[in-house]
């Protein structure tokens, strides 16, 4: 096992300041959105890495500066041992880039109306001038849909086989890391199981690695490896499935898990979480979970905590034991 | 039990297009009782939607109800048309919808909005509506109500516009509120800040809820009992820890192993082939029966199985022997 994907320090800060003229009016000074802010992470080859968290927490951004849609503020971006912010080697920054793919949410947004479904399919070798005989039939079996589809529009395919044709989009040039940006939040629950096995059947049998992002706790659990927990830009536990659902340690994970519809929770009285995610452009001091933390002290409020190893997790919580 | 606020009998919906006419919602029948949460769940297109709003008059043209009764508080409402119906509304059922930014009007303080409704249903001054007004707000939980009230819906976080929703369907106090998908777009958190709302608020006034969600976990956690949808007719309908626990039609059965939640464990999860059919290609007898993998010839020739009495519209429900 080596790690294929190695995030060092990765901060991620859009300015959302108002045009110049209304701040001079109006008197404002600029405004900063750090969405994401210092995360380490690791992800081993042939695993699916899962980053979890609520709207807000930086879980995409992540996932856009790693295929290189956004560049990182500060931090680094290590893939195939190739740091893709400093190296200067055009030739192997195009290696490893061809190397990673994406899927995004919605099939119905992500997909050129306008092209036949073997145009969409091969763009990513045909881009680079490579042959794609065939390539669309062959990849549309993989993925389950019938070879004679390629000559068709994306209207004619229902949501599921929609997120399918993005999948062997995503396969055509032999990627060795897909991100996918929840691939089944836009889809019904009988199909998103047939794309989750799909996605598993690929993984074992291409040996993919998969940074899989989504909000959905139960889809975690089924497909990851590893999951990080991320609370307003900063990754607040880090655990494998098994400890993650059965003892978790951050006290803002142990809420999501608690507020996390059950299907055996009938009639189940909970007592919601309190407050919500405070404004990303003002957060709190310290650790960003403290106002709404229930067992937070005085350090909380002043000393952002740093990342520390309790059991089997890494947690970024002063009291988490 | 006493006479239920809603009922619903043999409900039928019908767009004329082109290919012919289309059935979205087939013959449904369901009640609701005082102070009950009915869950009515279905995948995109199992028409769960188009069912409610045939319940407070919202259809669309072309779309029309082509059959059968809606009874509520002992009165039947599906003849109503323009004015009588926009009395209904919002008196006698409330509704919530999905997205709580485009159900309130941007440019009117939620203040006004809320006196809006009130003073249309209730014969009270502005002043005492103003006041219903902060009440209503401080009931669904918004801290600080009274300073709140001038307040645009941009000036509020999505957990809590879905709060201010919720006060506008509650305030004139009808007796059922319609709630249609009221937590697909929050987050998990708000999600449950939100379930435990509409539970509070459905046991303390005893008002009838019925909420359409696709999300089997909310359905648990917030129903009484559940009918489960599919192309348009009922497949199954019972309490939920029934249905959910032991369900007897082939499908509910199939969309529940299909939740990576209940196939905890296991490398694959269940997987129910095919998709859902067109409803302008509806297959003869069962709905299900291509997907279904215990059909019989019975179930591929027409009449469609009903509910009729049972728990689940098939002519061979699961578990049979279990229940007896």
């Amino acid at each position: 096992m080596n790690a294929y994907v190695k995030i060092k320090g990765l901060t991620r800060i859009f300015d959302v300041s108002k045009p110049w003229l209304n701040r001079l009016v109006e008197r404002r000074s600029k405004a900063f959105l750090t969405a994401v802010s210092e995360v380490d992470l690791q992800i081993e080859e042939r695993t699916t890495y899962a980053l979890v968290g609520e709207s807000g927490s930086g879980k995409s951004t992540i996932g856009r500066m790693l295929v290189g849609l956004l560049s990182p503020t500060k931090g680094e971006v290590e893939i195939e041992g190739v740091n893709l912010a400093t190296e200067t080697d055009v030739a192997k920054i195009a290696s490893v880039r061809s190397n990673i793919q994406m899927i995004f949410q919605d099939p119905f947004a992500s997909l050129n109306p306008r092209w036949r479904v073997r145009d969409i399919i091969v763009e990513p070798v045909a881009s680079k001038g490579e042959d794609t005989n065939g390539l669309a039939e062959r990849l549309l079996e993989q993925v389950g849909l019938h070879p004679g589809d390629a000559g068709k529009f994306p209207h004619e395919f229902s949501g599921g086989q929609r997120q399918r044709i993005c999948i062997a989009r995503a396969l055509a040039s032999n990627p060795r890391l897909i991100v996918c940006d929840e691939p089944t939040s836009a889809l019904d629950v009988s199909v998103q199981a047939q794309v989750l096995n799909l996605m598993s059947d690929l993984k074992d049998d291409l040996g993919l690695t998969y940074l899989l992002i989504t909000h959905d706790l139960t889809v975690v659990r089924h497909m990851a490896d590893r999951i990080g927990v991320l609370y307003l830009g900063r990754l607040v536990e880090e655990a494998d499935p098994k400890s993650l659902f059965e003892t978790p340690k951050h006290p803002y994970t142990q809420m999501l898990l608690e507020a996390a519809p059950r299907m055996d929770g009938f009639g189940r009285e909970v007592d919601p979480p309190q407050g919500e995610i405070p404004d990303p452009i003002d957060p709190p001091k310290g650790c960003a979970f403290h106002p709404r933390c229930p067992i937070a002290t005085d350090i909380c409020r002043q000393e952002r905590p740093q990342s520390r190893r309790v059991g089997d997790a890494l947690v970024a919580c002063h009291l988490a034991e | 039990m006493s006479e239920p606020v809603l009922s619903v009998r043999d409900l039928s919906v019908e767009i004329p297009t082109r290919a012919g006419i289309v059935k979205p919602v087939d013959g449904v029948s369901y009640d609701i009782s005082k102070g009950e949460i009915l869950g009515v769940v279905g995948e995109s297109g199992a028409g769960k939607s188009m069912a409610g709003n045939a319940v407070i008059g919202l259809l669309s043209p072309p779309a029309h109800i082509s059959g059968g009764e809606i009874w509520l508080n002992g009165k039947r409402i599906d003849h109503l048309q323009g004015e009588a119906m926009r009395r209904l509304r919002g008196k006698d059922i409330g509704m919530v919808f999905q997205d709580p930014l485009t159900s309130l009007n941007p440019l009117l303080t939620i203040g006004d909005q809320l006196s809006e409704t009130i003073q249309t249903h209730l014969p009270i001054g502005r002043r005492e509506a103003e006041k219903r007004a902060i009440a209503a707000l401080d009931e669904v939980g918004i801290p600080g109500a009274a300073d709140r009230i001038d307040s645009y819906p941009h000036e509020f976080s999505g957990g809590m516009r879905q709060r201010v929703v919720i006060a506008l369907a509650l305030c004139a106090e009808p007796s059922l509120v319609i709630a249609d998908e009221p937590t697909t777009a929050l987050d998990v958190s708000v999600q449950a800040q939100i379930i435990a709302l509409l539970r509070s608020l459905c046991r303390d006034r005893g008002t009838a809820v019925m909420l359409i969600t696709h999300d089997m976990g909310v359905i648990a956690e917030a129903a009484d009992r559940v009918a489960v949808m599919y192309a348009g007719r009922l497949a199954e309908l019972d309490t939920v820890r029934d249905v959910l626990t032991r369900p007897q039609h082939p499908y509910t059965d199939g969309l529940m192993a299909s939740t990576p939640l209940a196939s905890q464990g296991q490398t694959r999860l269940h997987q129910i082939p095919g998709s859902m059919p067109r409803l302008t290609q509806m297959p003869d007898g069962c709905a299900f029966h291509p997907r279904c993998p215990y059909a019989q010839d019975k179930c591929r020739s027409a009449p469609h199985p009903t509910i009729d009495g049972g728990r689940a519209a098939c002519w061979y429900p699961l578990l049979q022997e279990a229940a007896e």
